[in-house]
C-alpha cells in the first residue's frame, strides 16, 4: 500500500546507519509526510485512545529509564539505557501524534496553547488521570537488578503485541509496531542479558536479581485483561487482545529467568484493567511533576 | 640454522628509535600504539586523552539534569541523545588512552580521588532550560575550536576519534543555536533566560582553552610533539572572533564591556578573564565540583556490585 511506504520512509529517516547518535539522526515532526486518514470502520476516539495506552507506556518508561543517565554502571550501560530511552521516545511520539491527529486530545488542549504540537500537549498538558500506562511502567525503578527486570517485562510484553500489531487495519500503528519490534527485541535481549549476568553472577547480584523479579511479578497483573476500547479495536482488526499474548511474554519470562537460575514466582491472578483507565499510584504524580513543570510553569512559550 | 643465541635481532638502540620517532613527528605522520615513542610523549598523551575523557563524562551532568523535565518531546530526544553522544566520546577517548598503556577503571577512579583534572566548565550549574541551548553553543563551540586541530593529533587512535568526535560537536553546537533561537521568537521571560544564560556561561567559555600561553607550562612540549597543535590564546581568539557574529545574529550582548572589532587585524579585543576564579574553579572549588565528582563515586561505587557480577558471569562462563 502506497501510504503505508510513506510510514515507512518517514520512520526510516530516523533510522539510518547510526540511528543511535545525534548526529543524522531526525527529530522533528514526528508524522511528517505520513497520511493519517482513518480507515472506514475505525471508530477515531478509539484508535486515538488506544495510541494513548500505548503511548504512555513508552512516554513513562523512557522517563523511568532516563532517571538512570549519568548514575548507570558503566559507560556501555549509558550509551544502551539512552537507546533503549530514545527508542520508546520516538514510539510514544509516534504514537501521541497519532492520538491527536484523530482528535484524541481531552483536556490537554485546552490548556496548552495553539503554538504547542498535539505530542506535547498530550504529554506535558493531561493530568495523571489522564495517563493510560499501565501500572508497569510507573513503578520507581530500584536498583540495577529490578530496572533490568522491568525492562525485560514490559520489553517481552510489548515486543508480543507489535510483533502482532504489524497487520493492524491502522496503517499508522502497523508501520509504527513494525518499526518497535526491531527496538524491542533489543531492549528485551539487552534486560535479558544482564539478568543472566545478574542471576548467575554473585552471591549479592543473585539476592538482588531475585529481589527484582519478585517484586516486578505482581506488577504484571493487569497486563493480559482488555480494557472495552481494547475489545472493540480487535473487533475492527485494529489491536490486540493482550490475553492473546500471555503464553508468548510468560514462557519467555520463564526461560530467561531460570537460565538466570533464579526462582519463578507465580503468576499473579489476572486483575481488572487499572492503569489503562486512568487510575494511578502516587508514582506517577511525582514523575509527571518532573517531566510537566517547567512546560506548564511557560505556556505560552516555544521551544 | 644458526645457534639460538644468535638468531636474536640486536635490540634497536634508544637513539635510532628516538630518531625514527622524531622523523615522524616532523614528516607530520601519524604515531600507532605499536610504535615506540619517548616516555614523555606517552605520559602527557595519557594525560591529556583522559583529562578530555573526564570531560567528557563529567560533561553529560549539567546537562542532563534537564533530560527530565526538558519542555517538549523534541528537546527531550535531542538532549538524550546529545548526552549519550557524550558518554560515547568519553568511550572512545577511555579507549584511544587505554591503546598507550592506561586502563578505564584506573582513570576512572583517579577522576574520583581528584587526581585528574576536567574543563572547569562544567563545575557550574544549570539554572534554566536556556543553559541547554547556551550549553550547545558556546561550550560545544568552544569545544570545536579546540578539537578540531586535535583530528591532525601526531597520535593516530587520539586523531580518528577526534574526527567522530568533532562531527557530533557540531551537531551539539546547531542544535543549541537552533534551541536559542526558538527561545528567542518566544515570550519575554524566554529571551531574559537566554541573556541570563550567556551571562553567567560567556566567561568561563573563555576558560575552557586554558591558561594564557605565559603561563602554561605543558604547552610547549605538546605543540613540539604534534599532541596539541595550536596555543591556548590562539584558540580562544579563534573562538570569540567565531562567537561575536553569531551573538548579534541571536540578539543578546555578551557580557563584556571592551569586546570590540579591532580594525587593523579585523579580530576582536576582549576584556581580562578573571584567571583567579579559573585557577579556584580548576582545583575544585568551583559552585558544583563536589556534586559532579559525587555523582561519578555514586555511579561507580553503588553499582559496584553490577560489575562484580559481569567479571563473575564471564569466569564462569568462560572456556
Ligand atoms: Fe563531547
Ligand atoms: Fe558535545
Amino acid at each position: 500500500m502506497a501510504h503505508e511506504e510513506t510510514v515507512y520512509d518517514a520512520l526510516d529517516h530516523a533510522h539510518g546507519g547510526e540511528g543511535q547518535w545525534a548526529f543524522g539522526t531526525g527529530f522533528d515532526d514526528p508524522l511528517a509526510g505520513v497520511d493519517t486518514t482513518v480507515p472506514e470502520g475505525i471508530d477515531p476516539a478509539d484508535l486515538g485512545v488506544y495510541c494513548l495506552m500505548l503511548g504512555d507506556d513508552a512516554l513513562v518508561l523512557c522517563q523511568r529509564l532516563t532517571q538512570w543517565a549519568t548514575n548507570a554502571p558503566e559507560l556501555e550501560e549509558e550509551v544502551a539505557l539512552a537507546n533503549s530511552g530514545l527508542d520508546l521516545l520516538g514510539q510514544a511520539r509516534l504514537l501521541l501524534a497519532r492520538a491527536g491527529s484523530v482528535g484524541v486530545l481531552g483536556r490537554s488542549r485546552e490548556q496548552a496553547t495553539d503554538s504547542i504540537p498535539d505530542e506535547d500537549a498530550l504529554a506535558y498538558f493531561r493530568d495523571a488521570d489522564e495517563f493510560r500506562n499501565t501500572a508497569l511502567v510507573e513503578a520507581e525503578n530500584g536498583d540495577f537488578a529490578r530496572t533490568m527486570v522491568r525492562l525485560l517485562v514490559a520489553s517481552a510484553w510489548r515486543l508480543a503485541l507489535f510483533t502482532r500489531l504489524r497487520t493492524s487495519r491502522d496503517p499508522v500503528l502497523a508501520a509504527i509496531a513494525a518499526k518497535g519490534v526491531h527496538e524491542l527485541t533489543y531492549h528485551r535481549d539487552h534486560a535479558a542479558r544482564w539478568l543472566l549476568r545478574l542471576g548467575d553472577g554473585t552471591t549479592e547480584s543473585h539476592r538482588r536479581a531475585q529481589a527484582g523479579v519478585d517484586a516486578v511479578w505482581p506488577l504484571t497483573a493487569d497486563l493480559f485483561t482488555a480494557t472495552d476500547v481494547e475489545r472493540r479495536l480487535v473487533e475492527a482488526g485494529v489491536a490486540v487482545d493482550p490475553a492473546e499474548l500471555r503464553d508468548e511474554v510468560t514462557g519467555v519470562l520463564t526461560m530467561v529467568v531460570e537460565r538466570a537460575t533464579l526462582a519463578v514466582p507465580a503468576w499473579p491472578a489476572d486483575a481488572a484493567p487499572s492503569g489503562r483507565l486512568g487510575r494511578h499510584g502516587p508514582e506517577l504524580t511525582a514523575l509527571l511533576a518532573d517531566l510537566q513543570g517547567l512546560a506548564r510553569q511557560h505556556p505560552a512559550a516555544t521551544w | 640454522m644458526s645457534a639460538p643465541t644468535l638468531d636474536r635481532p640486536a635490540a634497536p638502540d634508544e637513539a635510532a628509535l628516538q630518531a625514527h620517532f622524531d622523523a615522524t613527528i616532523a614528516a607530520d605522520k601519524r604515531v600507532e600504539p605499536r610504535d615506540w615513542m619517548p616516555e614523555g610523549y606517552r605520559k602527557g598523551l595519557i594525560r591529556q586523552i583522559a583529562q578530555h575523557a573526564h570531560s567528557e563524562i563529567i560533561g553529560m551532568q549539567p546537562e542532563g539534569d534537564w533530560l527530565l523535565a526538558a519542555p517538549s518531546l523534541r528537546r527531550k530526544a535531542i538532549l538524550l541523545a546529545k548526552v549519550q553522544d557524550e558518554a560515547g566520546h568519553g568511550m572512545y577517548l577511555y579507549s584511544a588512552a587505554e591503546t598507550l598503556g592506561a586502563d578505564r577503571a584506573d582513570l576512572t577512579d583517579k577522576l574520583i580521588e581528584g587526581r585528574h583534572k576536567y574543563s572547569s566548565i562544567f563545575n557550574y550549574p544549570t539554572l534554566t532550560y536556556a543553559d541547554v541551548g547556551v550549553i550547545g553553543w558556546l561550550v560545544d563551540g568552544a569545544a570545536i575550536c579546540n578539537q578540531v586541530p586535535l583530528c591532525r593529533s601526531s597520535y593516530g587512535p587520539y586523531a580518528r576519534a577526534m574526527i567522530r568526535v568533532c562531527k557530533e560537536e557540531s551537531f551539539h553546537q546547531r542544535q543549541g543555536y537552533e534551541l536559542l533561537m526558538t527561545m528567542m521568537r518566544g515570550t519575554d521571560e524566554q529571551r531574559a533566560m537566554v541573556q541570563d544564560a550567556v551571562d553567567r556561561w560567556w566567561w568561563p567559555s573563555l576558560m575552557m582553552f586554558g591558561p594564557p600561553d605565559d603561563d602554561s607550562p605543558n604547552s610547549a612540549q605538546s605543540m613540539a610533539w604534534g599532541i596539541k597543535r595550536h596555543s591556548n590564546d590562539e584558540l580562544r581568539q579563534r573562538y570569540v572572533d567565531m562567537s561575536v557574529p553569531q551573538a548579534e545574529a541571536l540578539g543578546v550582548t555578551l557580557p563584556d564591556p571592551e569586546l570590540r572589532l579591532d580594525p587593523s587585524t579585523g579580530r576582536y579585543r576582549f576584556g581580562q578573564i578573571d584567571w583567579d576564579e579559573f585557577k579556584r574553579v580548576i582545583s575544585g572549588n568551583g559552585p558544583a565540583n563536589a556534586e559532579r565528582i559525587a555523582r561519578r563515586r555514586a555511579a561507580r561505587d553503588d553499582n559496584a556490585w553490577v560489575i562484580e557480577a559481569a567479571t563473575a558471569y564471564a569466569e564462569k562462563h568462560a572456556s
